[in-house]
């Protein structure tokens, strides 16, 4: 099959590997038919994910059809269409019980190195490094899927895949960022980046009841869609000094929640900017977190950050005084998106929400590491791409090789 | 206490207990001998404590009043004397604060040879020879202490290097891990011991030769193999199964395995202890060829994987998934490294 596989920072090649096999008797092989880069997968792309090893698959967000089941898995048969959550979760153990999925105690088989890492393992991801697992991802043709009796969710045929694909990891996640939030009826929640995490987050906030949102990113394409599809007032914080900002539009008191869906590769300019980048240059810190201090600075008394942004390692610089002294609540963590599967299809189901908004580029499976700069470069207005491992009839790409088919809303 | 299997009605009459190599004749399993060998290493270390303190207090005169030492000592140099001060003061801070001991045991038995020296050479000499031949006698006695104490724990080189374990001479492991079954449900999975092998990565089969005794086959480092046989020593169901090693095994060790239910029925605390002696020549060598130099690494992935047979019915793996092209560093580092 074809795969896209991770060489060191900024080498990617889409080439043939071995078709994936049933390992365990709670394993499932599918077909996948749309799979799409994440913003964490940016992460991996340029270098700053410890425990990657070259010749690894990645990719984390996919669907498909069941081609093959082992013979623990009873729910799922050949044919059905599903939607596979990133995190792998066992179903049983003390987290999984709780609804915890991606805290699960078993599924990692290298569960000792996140143990040095962070102490305790959470659960094993798709295509996420070997101190998550090292399992291989799902930008290829074909993925297996551990504990595919409790992950994957199958999906009702009269919705198209970009409507569900974004159920294996960012709409969760923005849902989850939200939920975190706590949101009561006259709240203003201020969401530190635009991308899809971000606008996810965006509008679960508002589905949450959220009086106003605040959206925040440098990038007017990703404004405009904030404002527009979720009706987002926003800061271009290269224009305006986002703390002053924030004051202003809340009459002094801080918005209520802040989420950082920026992660450990923000951006910021002047003297902390600087800093950042000097030190994560050195190795003296693994993530840059301007959008993470801006954001608990930002937060209202008694307020509540919520993290969904990927941090990996070490962080410097943190106004840990402020979370103390302003009694603020921290959230975080890896999506539990198995919770979240069915509540957020039946919103998708209702009309509440389309997903596909997000979809601004498709390509096919071996443009990948093209899509992955325009990803990360922001180039063509990119907000998220979707790839197309079986499109060698070029649906959705124009005649012309190397250009890119897009769709602008 | 652990009940004696008899008592469990297990309808064999045992013999008395033959002895267990590597320790002393009919030591009692692990739980049972710890006072015992707790007792030892503490003598042990109360041998190295008073050789520190000795150190100090010889170092502290030598310094101080290096005229009278050598006026106890018949040796002539008080500049010397100050150098042997020093030496010995150092010498005991290092034996008092630092964690690895023996190289600073070591360092006194060097000083020690070379006070022996000095002191052959003062009785050779003219002067105050008798009280040359009663210092030199002293240090003697002292030299054959640092020696004992030195070469003890040089010698339980096994023992040092494990992280987290103080034992010195035996060592004593113990790990656990916390799983959703029920003590009984545990229980009874490890007491078939023909499951072992699935969770325990170097085992290759255990066969049961009769209620009480069972041989065991494990795959040792480089295509080597390593037997024995174990009997089991206490055996409550739901609770507890020890056992210990028979005489002609190549890996002489006690161990037990007790399942605790978790505080308000949150399933169980699997807790394995394993006690073993790195000195026990060739009988104990096995072991710990077996468990390598970290052991309780080892029996805490193998815990793991007790839990994820338990709870999910099989072990998670990526072995044999798809990869692109490995380097000769990623293959070594994936088959040796990473999926332990």
């Amino acid at each position: 099959m074809k795969a896209n596989v991770w060489y060191g920072r900024e080498q990617l090649r889409v080439e043939d590997v071995p078709d994936p096999k049933i390992l365990n008797p709670r394993d499932a092989i599918v077909r996948i038919t749309s799979t799409a880069i994440c913003g964490s997968d940016l992460h991996i792309y340029d270098g700053y994910i410890p425990g990657m090893l070259p010749g690894d698959i990645i990719g984390h967000e996919f669907m498909g059809e069941v081609v093959e089941v082992g013979s623990e898995v009873r729910n799922l048969k050949v044919g059905d269409r599903v939607v596979n959550p990133f995190p792998i979760s066992c179903g049983a153990c003390f987290f999984c019980s709780q609804s915890l999925f991606s805290l699960c105690e078993n599924s990692n088989p290298n569960a000792w190195l996140a143990e040095k890492l962070w102490g305790h393992s959470p659960a094993g991801l798709f295509g996420y490094s070997h101190v998550l697992g090292g399992y291989a991802g799902g930008q290829a043709q074909y993925a297996r899927i551990p504990f595919a009796d409790v992950g994957p969710i199958k999906v009702p045929e009269d919705l198209s895949d970009e409507q569900v694909l974004f159920l294996s990891d960012v709409f969760p996640t923005g849902y989850m960022a939200a939920e975190q939030c706590g949101i009561r009826q006259g709240d203003t929640v201020a969401v530190w980046g635009c991308g899809p995490v971000g606008l996810f987050a965006i509008k679960s906030a508002r589905l949450l009841g959220a009086e106003r949102v605040i959206a925040i990113d440098r990038f007017p394409a990703r404004l405009r869609k904030a404002s527009q599809w979720a009706e987002a007032e926003t800061l271009n914080y290269e224009q305006v000094d986002v703390a002053e900002a924030l004051e202003v539009m809340t009459g002094g008191r801080g918005p209520d929640a802040c989420i950082d869906a920026v992660g450990m590769e923000g951006h910021a300019h002047g003297l902390f900017g600087s800093y950042d980048r000097l030190k994560q240059t050195l190795l003296l810190e693994s993530d840059r977190p301007p959008a993470l201090r801006q954001a608990i600075k930002a937060c209202r008394n008694g307020g509540t950050v919520s993290i969904p942004g990927v941090y990996g390692g070490f962080v410097d610089k943190i106004p840990f005084g402020a979370v103390v002294n302003k009694a603020l609540t921290v959230k975080s963590g890896q999506t539990h998106v198995q919770r979240y599967l069915r509540p957020l299809l039946e919103l998708v189901e209702k009309g509440s929400i389309d997903p596909s908004f997000v979809v601004t580029h498709r390509l096919r499976l071996e443009d990948a590491p093209r899509g992955y700069r325009m990803f990360r470069d922001k180039q063509d207005s990119c907000i998220k791409v979707v790839l197309k491992p079986w499109a060698d009839v070029p649906t959705v790409e124009p005649d012309a090789p190397g250009e890119t088919a897009r769709i602008l809303h | 206490m652990a009940t004696d299997v008899t008592q469990q009605g297990l309808g064999q009459s045992r013999p008395e207990p033959t002895g267990f190599p590597g320790f002393e004749a009919g030591a009692p399993p692990a739980h049972h001998g710890l006072q015992r060998d707790i007792a030892r290493r503490d003598a042990a270390e109360s041998l190295e404590r008073g050789l520190g303190w000795f150190s100090i207090g010889l170092g502290a005169a030598a310094v101080a009043a290096p005229r009278a030492v050598c006026w106890l000592s018949g040796l002539r140099s008080p500049t010397l004397m100050r150098m042997v001060g020093t030496r010995e003061l150092a010498a005991g801070i290092g034996i008092l604060t630092q964690r690895e001991r023996a190289p600073w045991l070591w360092s006194r038995v060097v000083g020690d040879t070379f006070d022996l020296a000095a002191l052959a050479v003062a009785l050779a000499g003219r002067g105050r020879r008798g009280r040359a031949a009663v210092a030199l006698a002293a240090v003697a006695g002292v030299t054959a202490l640092d020696v004992l104490a030195a070469v003890r724990l040089t010698g339980n080189r096994a023992g040092r290097s494990i992280p987290g374990v103080s034992g010195r001479t035996d060592i004593y492991l113990e790990r656990s891990i916390v799983l959703s079954k029920s003590p009984e449900e545990c229980y009874r999975f490890w007491r078939s011991f023909e499951n072992l092998p699935r969770f325990m990565q170097s085992l290759e089969s255990v066969r049961q030769l009769d209620e009480r005794r069972s041989q065991w086959v494990a795959k040792g480092p480089m295509a080597t193999r390593v037997q024995w046989t174990s009997e089991i020593t206490a055996d409550r169901p739901g609770e507890e199964l020890a056992w210990r090693t028979l005489d002609d095994s190549g890996a002489a060790h006690a161990g037990s395995v007790r399942f605790e239910a978790g505080p308000a029925g949150r399933g169980t605390i699997v807790r394995v202890s394993l006690h073993y002696s790195p000195l026990g020549g060739a009988l104990g060598a096995g072991l710990v060829r077996l468990l390598g130099h970290d052991p309780q690494s080892r029996i805490r992935e193998d815990l793991r994987r007790f839990k994820q047979v338990m709870e999910t019915g099989e072990i998670p793996t990526t072995r044999g998934q798809p990869t692109g092209r490995r380097s000769l560093f990623g293959r070594v580092t994936q088959q040796w490294g990473l999926t332990v």
